[in-house]
């Protein structure tokens, strides 16, 4: 086969086939096309604003690493004037972390970005390696699961930054629109379908509340092989697991079928996203973006990327079981709160009225605090918007997941453990900043 | 390739490379120099499907082919390329291995 110019310069060798549209670039100009489409997301959707500090989510890994890399590069080159920021998260395995941080760690450097790593320990006050030691290997994903969802929001309110960036790919909300559409869940799908999954500031008066934190995916139109790719050309220095072989067994599917589509089809994937954010437009209140990001009771946070890494550890079905339980507790609490908290205000009649409200509630999540709030006056508003009572975080229950979990490890811990609630949250102070003590002894390697 | 008939008999040196986490199935080893043969047992010239049989009969020590190969091909989700280039452009599993060429696997599969 002779070798093919590239569809742009027209000069150099083209070394790569784009699937979005089957063009043949050579290596500058796919660098260059990748960065200027990345710029147009982010400037289409107005993500960011100046002088906005914005915390990228680095796990080391690919998606996250050439995140970082692309927000430098475009906010220096088109003078966005942000700030930005590393946060990672440790779950506190023994050894498991140790590369991936060492990563995020070198990258800190290679960026010059303020680097923060908060632990499990300090965010919940428990290690990942100490609630396997308190329930075992079985199930111990679902903790790992609920706490990562939450981390990054806990983690940016207290280095005191109100917006999140994440590293979910195209091939990402595919996955979840597949998911969702074959769980029948259009409510959820509309949330993980939007590129900003805010969690406004009209649920909590609390400005330091970590549920006033903005999330948003610049990388959401991005395929998995173009930032893999766009790794490989940059030279970036990324880190992989070996979780995503084996997760749980419903999104291994999910993810096992984009990625036989992509072959057959390779537009197939962008098709999947843009059908997601066509149907989420049918989802009732969803057609005006804050009455859809203001009316979630769950945080889009709640289904994106599973457990992940800690997936491999245990049995795929297993970790399903957890979800769908956890899922049908949800449904349930939902309906429940609904009526338990407006049936001491409201005669029986109404009641009854407001019950089927509720149901149908259940069935689409969205219609339902409009309803619920004109039918009886919240006490307290700030619990029944869907807060957790406990920390803060937005929730469906009240008592989040997250608080939930902790309530029962903390319950069984030997008496000088230290509780975790709401006034952990409190301590800002807290933030251990490991920039310094990590940085002095990295040197940069190439990978 | 100007290589006589007498050379086809022997073996052609190469590099393969594995990333992205594939490197994990092959004795955490991201860079292989390989001699393989210049034909497959066929007599045709040494491909790309050919090098993964290789692969997989010398090469991969663990023993989950799967995660690697899938119905007979690399599985997808798993970039090829060919010094550099997509292995799309050069013919995917078609492609005849040169001497001194270096394919690369890397993995879209893995987290981080
Ligand atoms: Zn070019
Ligand atoms: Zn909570």
């Amino acid at each position: 086969m002779p070798p093919a110019p590239c569809a742009l310069c027209k000069t150099n060798r083209a070394l790569i086939l784009r699937p979005k549209d089957h063009s043949k670039l050579c290596k500058s100009c796919f660098i260059s096309v990748f960065e200027t489409e990345i710029h147009h997301t982010i400037t289409t959707n107005t993500l960011f604003y100046r002088g906005e500090r914005i915390a990228i989510g680095a796990s080391g890994g690919k998606d996250s690493t050439v995140l970082a890399s692309v927000l430098k590069t475009l906010n220096e080159r088109y003078d966005y004037g942000v700030e930005l920021i590393l946060l990672s998260i440790d779950e506190g395995i023994k050894g498991y972390r140790d590369d991936s941080l060492e990563t995020v760690k070198r990258n800190a450097k290679q960026y010059d970005m303020p680097l923060t790593i908060l632990g499990y320990d300090e965010l919940y006050g428990w290690t990942m390696d100490q609630v396997v030691e308190q329930v075992g290997k079985k199930g111990n994903c679902t903790y790992c699961g609920v706490f990562r969802r939450q981390a990054l929001d806990r983690g940016a309110a207290r280095l005191g930054v109100r917006h999140v960036v994440t590293g979910h790919n195209a091939d990402d909300v595919a996955e979840t629109v597949l998911m969702n559409l074959l769980r029948g869940d259009l409510p959820r799908l509309s949330r993980t379908t939007s590129i900003v999954t805010s969690t406004p500031s009209a649920v909590s008066s609390d400005p330091n509340s970590h549920t006033n934190i903005k999330r948003s995916k610049p990388l959401k139109y991005a395929y998995e092989k173009e930032i893999v790719l766009y790794a490989h050309h940059k030279n970036l220095d990324y880190f992989s697991t070996e979780c995503i072989y084996s997760p749980e067994a419903f999104r291994g599917s999910a993810r096992a079928l984009i990625k036989n589509l992509e072959r057959v089809r390779p537009s197939a994937i962008l098709d999947v996203v843009r059908s997601g954010e066509d149907m989420a437009k049918l989802v009732p209140g969803s057609d005006v973006s804050c009455e859809r990001t203001c009316s979630s009771a769950t945080p889009a946070a709640e289904e994106e990327g599973g457990c992940g890494s800690s997936n491999g550890r245990t049995a795929g079905g297993e970790m399903a079981n957890m979800e769908l339980q956890l899922a049908q507790n949800d449904v349930a609490a939902e309906a429940g709160l609904e009526v338990e908290i407006t049936s001491s205000h409201i005669t029986s009649s109404q009641l009854e009225e407001h019950t089927v409200k509720a149901v149908q509630a259940a069935n689409g999540k969205n219609g339902r605090k409009k309803k619920g709030l004109a039918i009886t006056p919240r006490k307290n508003p700030k619990q029944v918007m869907g807060q957790c009572k406990r920390c803060g975080y937005l929730s469906s229950q009240e008592i989040c997941k997250a608080c939930v979990l902790l309530e029962g490890l903390n319950k069984n811990r030997p008496k000088n453990s230290i509780e975790v609630d709401y006034e952990v949250q409190e301590k800002e102070n807290g933030v251990v900043q490991c920039v310094t003590n990590g940085l002095t002894r990295v040197h940069i390697t190439g990978d | 390739m100007s290589s006589s008939k007498m050379k086809n008999a022997d073996e052609i040196a190469i590099t393969v490379e594995f990333s992205g986490g594939l490197e994990m199935l092959f004795s955490n080893e991201r860079k292989h120099s390989l001699s393989i043969p210049a034909n497959d047992q066929g007599g045709s010239r040494s491909n790309i499907a050919s090098l993964v049989r290789y692969l997989c009969q010398n090469t991969m020590k663990d023993p989950r082919k799967d995660l690697f190969v899938l119905d007979g091909t690399v599985r997808p989700g798993i970039l090829v390329l060919i010094n550099d280039a997509d292995w799309e452009l050069e013919g995917e599993d078609k492609y005849e291995i040169k001497s001194g060429d270096n394919i690369l696997f890397v993995s879209t599969l893995h987290g981080g």
